[in-house]
């Protein structure tokens, strides 16, 4: 669970956002929207500990956290193949029981997400689609209890996002997965998630989801 | 050949060079520092400059001087867009205080050159004891750091999202740089120690897909191309650099020319 009480977020002088409250339930798949620059990737930071709150509580367990990012350098001379991609997420290990782990666990992970016919293609040359497959199998390494989607869908077609939509959906159902979804997409926010929490005027506040529209990401944040 | 003490000297220094140099490449290559390495060559010319005229050892000089920027480097550009600024400022204050140094200094100009494009004649068996001193603390530092590097140069917003600490390891990485720098100028020259650095760690990435590979291949690459060209040199008189470099151009365009053939087959 997380739960946040009176959260604000300065850099410098400049307010990002104040006052947040909301609770986040195990299990739940949660769209955070709002136009650009309203706050959503540094509350997310803030979650993962990659940036620090200015005031008020958070309470999470940062150990449990998988996280696709937005951007990603991955350019055509890129060498690594899909699963040493995944790989990357590994810890170091020199005992032979948890080798076998690690690889029972790749091996279940490429599965997962239906990356197991093209483990071996290298990730400089696959489509877009199958690259954020990657990322998401790479963040699922080391079990976490929380998956938070950064925009992952903005650079694939209708098809593909779908295709995406459905696995993330289908391991938040089946593994009980918590997912927050951070998009500019108002139809896959209605398609796919159970709640959705809006950034407006700098705080932030829960709209059914059945409500969420197109202007919602238009708006200045 | 082996017969000449100092060809043996050369080879056990050159075979602990390549090795270093091939491993520390990839690292070099996938975490885009090519131009870093190249500029850290630069700083070690001012080092070695700089040993020579307070009358320490040239090699002591390029690591006190590589270290100081590598790590001046790495705390001022936390932001890519920024390193390559940084850098050149840096470089260049270097470039003209090792010119200031070798002007000064009461040394010929061979030595300079020496410096500069490296010499299979120059090493002393202390010398290559303290070059197989550095090259397996380098090997060692990798061993250590070898997972979460790997993770951070291969995949470095990844790396940050998972919670690793990479700003501690790019200065790791950073001073194993400045020490492979250091090492390779010695044969190489300070010029061109950026060909080993570079150029078998990209000829690797077009052939292997796989960071233990990646390592294999850029070494193997690495330890060829220094071993024919201490040959070569031996044989024609001509410099070990220009050999050297050479063979791993046209080892790299081959890795480039397999890539474009396997994309199109």
């Amino acid at each position: 669970m997380i739960e946040v009480k009176n959260l604000t977020k300065r850099f410098g002088k400049q307010l990002v956002f104040e006052n947040l409250n909301f609770k986040i339930n195990d299990g739940d798949f949660i769209s955070l929207i709002g136009p650009n620059g309203s706050g959503k990737t540094t509350l997310v930071k803030i979650m993962m500990g990659l940036e620090k709150k200015t005031s008020g509580e958070l309470k999470i367990d940062k150990q449990t956290i998988g996280y696709v990012p937005q951007f990603r350098n991955i350019d055509l001379d890129y060498p690594l193949d899909i699963e040493q991609f995944v790989r990357l997420n590994l810890k170091f290990t020199l005992s032979p029981k948890k080798r076998c782990e690690d690889n029972e666990q790749i091996k279940t992970i490429l599965e997962k997400t239906k990356l197991t016919e093209i483990k071996k293609r290298p990730l400089g040359l696959a489509s877009g689609g199958e690259k954020q497959k990657a990322y998401l199998a790479q963040s699922l390494l080391n079990d976490p209890r929380i998956l938070i989607l950064d925009e992952s869908t903005a650079s694939l077609d209708v098809e593909v996002k779908m295709q995406l939509m459905d696995l993330v959906k289908e391991l938040n159902e089946k593994y009980n997965l918590t997912v927050i979804f951070i998009t500019h997409d108002y139809e896959l926010t209605k398609k796919y998630t159970s709640r959705a929490l809006f950034f407006k005027n700098k705080t932030i506040e829960e709209v059914n989801v059945s409500d969420v529209s197109e202007d919602m990401f238009e708006m200045r944040g | 050949m082996f017969g000449y003490e100092f060809m043996r000297e050369a080879f056990i220094a050159s075979t602990f060079i390549a090795i270093t140099a091939g491993l520390v490449g990839v690292f070099v290559v996938s975490r885009n520092m090519s131009f870093l390495s190249h500029t850290l060559s630069e700083i070690g010319f001012a080092g070695a400059s700089f040993g020579i005229l307070i009358g320490i050892s040239p090699l002591a000089g390029m690591i006190i001087f590589t270290l100081v920027s590598s790590i001046a480097v790495g705390s001022l550009s936390t932001e890519s867009s920024r390193r390559e600024a940084s850098i050149s400022a840096i470089s260049s204050l270097f470039i003209g205080l090792g010119i200031l140094f070798l002007s000064l200094s009461s040394e010929s100009s061979s030595y300079a050159t020496n410096i500069l494009f490296g010499s299979i004649v120059g090493i002393s068996s202390k010398e290559v004891n303290q070059l197989m001193i550095l090259a397996l603390f380098v090997i060692f530092v990798f061993i250590i750091f070898y997972k979460p590097l790997a993770f951070d140069s291969f995949d470095h917003i990844g790396a940050r999202a998972a919670g690793l600490k990479t700003r501690l390891l790019s200065i790791a990485f950073l001073i194993t740089l400045a020490l492979s720098v250091s090492i390779g100028a010695q044969i190489v020259g300070s010029l061109l120690v950026f060909v080993l650095l570079t150029l078998p760690g990209a000829t690797a990435k077009y052939v292997v897909h796989t960071v233990p590979k990646l390592i294999m291949v850029s070494v193997g690459l690495s330890l060829s191309g220094v071993w024919l060209g201490l040959y070569l040199a031996f044989v024609t008189n001509w410099p070990v650099t220009f050999f050297i470099s050479v063979f791993e151009v046209i080892a790299y365009f081959l890795g480039l020319s397999y890539k474009n053939w396997k994309l199109n087959h």
